[in-house]
C-alpha cells in the first residue's frame, strides 16, 4: 500500500488514532501501562479520569509532543515518530488542536493567527487566505471587526474561540480538545459546545476531547473513555461507563456509596 | 477508488470529479492551474466531487468570478457549501479589509516616527519620574510601619545580582586589567616612564573602568532578567494577583531590587576594580619586573583616597539607575511575547546609554578631585 497520508481509500477502514501497547513514564511514575486505544473516523471520544491519571499525557501522545516509552501510536494508519520529516508534518496538517489556553500567538493579530497555518502552506495567495480566514471566522461566530484585535485584548469565550478558528484553518479531519468548556460560563460553555457538535456533523471531523464537564459530553453525545489503572478502565456511553462497578467511576462521577449498593 | 481531483473539460462543460480539498490541491498544484483556465466555461458539473471544502469552495466561487455559473450541476450539501461562500462574499466590500496607502505617507511617515520616539522618550522620562516618586511613598510609609519592610526579596535579590556576579565581574576585571597594564607597559617602556604604570591604572580602573565595566556587566546580566521577570509576572497577571491581596508592587517587587542593586554594585565595584589591580600588578611584574609588593605599596600614594569614593558612589548611582530602569520598563510590558522582548532590550540598552551619560555628568563635577599634582 502506497504510504502517502493521502491515500483516501484506506481510510475508511483505518482507524483515524491507533494507539498499541503504550507505556509512558515520567521517572519512576507509570503513567500508562500497555495501553490500548483506537478511535474510528467520524467518532467524538471523550478522555476522562481524575487528576493525574495521564489524559493529558495520552492527548500529547497522540499529537507528537510526548513520546511513550514503548509502544506505537498511529494517526491514519501511519506512525506518528515516523523519520519521514514530510509525512510528519502532512500527518499533522490533517489535525487540529484546541489548547486549554488557546495557546494563541500573542505577538499576533486574530486575523494572523488563522492565517498563520494557512501560510505556512506556502500554497495560497493573500486574497485567497483573506477569504478563508473571513469564512473560519464566520464558522465560529466572530466577523471580520474582531479580526485585528490582539489575543490581550480578547475574553476568554472569544480566545477558545479564534483558536478554534484557527484549528480548522487547514479544515483538518481530526479535532483534538483540551478542556474546551472550561473557564467559560454555562451559557458560553453551552453555546461553544453546539457549535463543536455542529461543525463535527458538517465537516464529519473525528473529535477526540479531554474534559471533566459532564453537560459538555452530553452535548457533544460522545463516546466516553475512563482513564483509571494507567489504562483505559471501561468505555462507552455516559450511562453504561457510569454504570461500571469499580472504584474508579464512583470517585469520578461522585456517586454515594450508598446508592451504588442499593441500585 | 481514485479519489484525486480530477478535471475533465469537452467544448462546453466541465466535469470536476473526486476529493476537491485544500490538502489534495497542496498535492495537485497543477489542478488550480488548470480550474483557473476553465473559469471561462459555462457548464460545470460537480455532481461526482465527493469531498468539497471551503478554501476550494473560495477558489471556485473566485474562478467564477462571483456569481454561480448559467449551468450547475451540484449536490445540495456541496452548494450549501458554495452558498455560504457566496454569502460571505457578498456582505463585504473588498477595500475596507486592508489598510490604505496615502501619498502623503512619503513625508509624513519620518516626522511621525520622530514625533512617535519623541513622544516614547518623554512618556518612560515621566513614568520613571512616577516610579521614583512611589518609591520615596514606600519609603516613607516604611518608616513608618518597619515592620513591612521585605527582608527576604531584599536577601534574595542580593544573592541573586550580587553574589551570583561575582564570579564573572571578578573575571572581567582580571582580564581588563591585563590588557590595558599589558598596552599601557609597552608605550611607557619607549619613553622609560615604567613607574606611572601604577598611576594609570589606579585611577584609570578605581575611577572610571571599575564601575562602568560593572555597569555594563549588571545591566545586562540583572537589568535584563528584572524585566523579564517583571514583564512575566504582568503577563500572567501575577502584579494583579499582588494587588488584590493588598500588597503594593512598588514595595514587594520594584523596591528591592532597587536596594539591593544600590547596596551591592558599589561592592561589586570595589570587588571587580579589585581584581582588575591584580591583573594589572600581574602583567606588569611579567612585563616591568614590577614586584607585586611595590605595585600595592605606590598604588596609596599615587591614587588619592578620593577616586575610591568617586568609584563607589557612581556604582550605587549606576546602580539605581540600572534597577529603576530594568523596573520601569517590566511594569509596561504589554500581555504579549513582542512587546517582552522589546521592552527588554530597551531596558539594557537604554540603562547602558544613561550609565554612560551618567558617568560624563560625574566627570564633569568631580574633575578638582582625587587628581594628584
Amino acid at each position: 500500500m502506497s504510504e502517502s497520508p493521502f491515500d483516501m481509500s484506506a481510510s475508511i477502514s483505518i482507524p483515524v488514532i491507533e494507539l498499541c501497547g503504550v507505556w509512558s513514564q515520567y521517572r519512576d511514575v507509570v503513567i500508562h501501562k500497555n495501553l490500548d486505544f483506537r478511535v474510528d473516523a467520524g467518532a467524538v471520544v471523550a478522555l476522562v479520569g481524575g487528576s493525574g491519571s495521564g489524559k493529558t499525557t495520552l492527548l500529547r501522545e497522540i499529537l507528537g509532543l510526548l513520546k511513550p516509552t514503548r509502544g506505537s501510536v498511529r494517526l491514519f494508519g501511519h506512525d506518528l515518530f515516523t523519520p519521514d520529516a514530510l509525512l510528519q508534518r502532512d500527518m499533522r496538517r490533517r489535525l487540529g488542536m484546541l489548547f486549554q489556553q488557546g495557546a494563541l500567538f500573542s505577538a499576533l493579530s486574530v486575523y494572523d493567527n488563522i492565517a498563520f497555518p494557512l501560510r505556512e502552506l506556502r500554497f495560497l495567495d493573500e486574497d485567497w487566505i483573506h477569504e478563508l480566514v473571513r469564512l473560519k471566522l464566520d464558522v465560529v461566530e466572530l466577523t471580520l471587526a474582531h479580526a485585528r484585535l490582539m489575543p490581550a485584548e480578547l475574553s476568554g469565550g472569544m480566545i477558545k474561540r479564534v483558536a478554534l478558528a484557527r484549528a480548522l484553518a487547514l479544515e483538518p479531519e481530526l479535532l483534538l480538545l483540551d478542556e474546551p468548556t472550561a473557564g467559560l460560563d454555562p451559557a458560553r460553555s453551552q453555546s461553544f459546545v453546539r457549535l463543536i457538535r455542529h461543525l463535527q456533523q458538517t465537516l464529519n471531523l473525528t473529535v477526540v476531547l479531554v474534559t471533566h464537564d459532564m453537560d459538555t459530553i452530553y452535548g457533544l453525545d460522545c463516546e466516553v473513555a475512563l482513564l483509571a489503572e494507567q489504562r483505559i478502565l471501561t468505555r462507552g456511553n455516559l450511562d453504561a461507563v457510569r454504570a461500571f462497578p469499580h472504584p474508579a467511576t464512583r470517585q469520578f462521577f461522585n456517586i454515594p456509596e450508598s446508592l451504588r449498593s442499593g441500585g | 477508488m481514485n479519489t484525486a481531483p480530477k478535471l475533465d473539460r469537452n467544448a462546453h462543460t466541465v466535469r470536476l470529479s473526486g476529493e476537491w480539498t485544500l490538502a489534495a490541491l497542496v498535492r495537485v498544484p497543477r489542478m488550480r492551474a488548470e480550474l483557473l483556465v476553465a473559469g471561462d466555461a459555462e457548464n460545470w458539473d460537480l455532481s461526482a466531487v465527493t469531498r468539497l471544502d471551503s478554501a476550494v469552495a473560495v477558489l471556485l466561487w473566485r474562478v467564477w468570478r462571483g456569481r454561480f455559473p448559467a449551468g450547475l450541476e451540484i449536490s445540495s450539501a456541496l452548494r450549501a457549501t458554495l452558498e455560504r461562500v457566496a454569502e460571505l462574499s457578498a456582505g463585504e466590500g473588498r477595500a475596507a479589509a486592508r489598510d490604505g496607502w496615502s501619498p502623503g505617507s512619503l513625508v509624513a511617515a519620518p516626522a511621525r516616527r520622530l514625533g512617535a520616539f519623541v513622544l516614547g522618550v518623554l512618556k518612560n522620562g515621566f513614568g520613571l519620574v512616577e516610579l521614583l516618586g512611589r518609591l520615596v511613598l514606600a519609603l516613607g510609609f516604611l518608616c513608618r510601619h518597619p515592620k513591612s519592610v521585605p527582608w527576604k526579596e531584599f536577601s534574595a535579590n542580593i544573592y541573586k545580582s550580587g553574589v551570583e556576579a561575582l564570579p564573572v565581574s571578578a573575571l572581567v576585571g582580571f582580564l581588563i586589567g591585563v590588557t590595558i597594564s599589558y598596552l599601557s607597559a609597552l608605550q611607557l617602556k619607549a619613553y622609560g616612564a615604567d613607574l606611572f604604570i601604577v598611576n594609570i591604572l589606579g585611577i584609570g580602573v578605581v575611577r572610571e573602568l571599575g564601575p562602568v565595566l560593572v555597569a555594563v556587566l549588571v545591566a545586562g546580566r540583572s537589568g535584563s532578567a528584572m524585566t523579564a521577570q517583571i514583564g512575566v509576572m504582568r503577563v500572567t497577571e501575577e502584579i494583579d494577583a499582588l494587588a488584590t491581596m493588598g500588597v503594593s508592587n512598588t514595595l514587594r517587587v520594584v523596591l528591592p531590587k532597587v536596594a539591593a542593586l544600590v547596596l551591592v554594585m558599589p561592592l561589586l565595584v570595589v570587588w571587580s576594580s579589585a581584581s582588575a589591580l591584580l591583573g594589572g600588578a600581574l602583567a606588569a611584574w611579567w612585563q616591568l619586573d614590577f614586584s607585586l609588593l611595590y605595585f600595592f605599596a605606590a598604588l596609596p600614594d599615587a591614587v588619592p583616597v578620593a577616586n575610591l569614593w568617586i568609584g563607589i558612589g557612581k556604582g550605587a548611582v549606576f546602580g539605581g539607575l540600572i534597577s529603576l530602569l530594568a523596573c520601569h520598563f517590566g511594569l509596561h510590558v504589554r500581555p504579549n511575547t513582542e512587546s517582552l522582548s522589546r521592552r527588554t532590550t530597551a531596558s539594557v540598552v537604554t540603562a547602558i546609554t544613561l550609565v554612560i551619560i551618567a558617568d560624563a555628568i560625574f566627570a564633569v563635577f568631580t574633575r578638582n578631585v582625587g587628581i594628584p599634582f
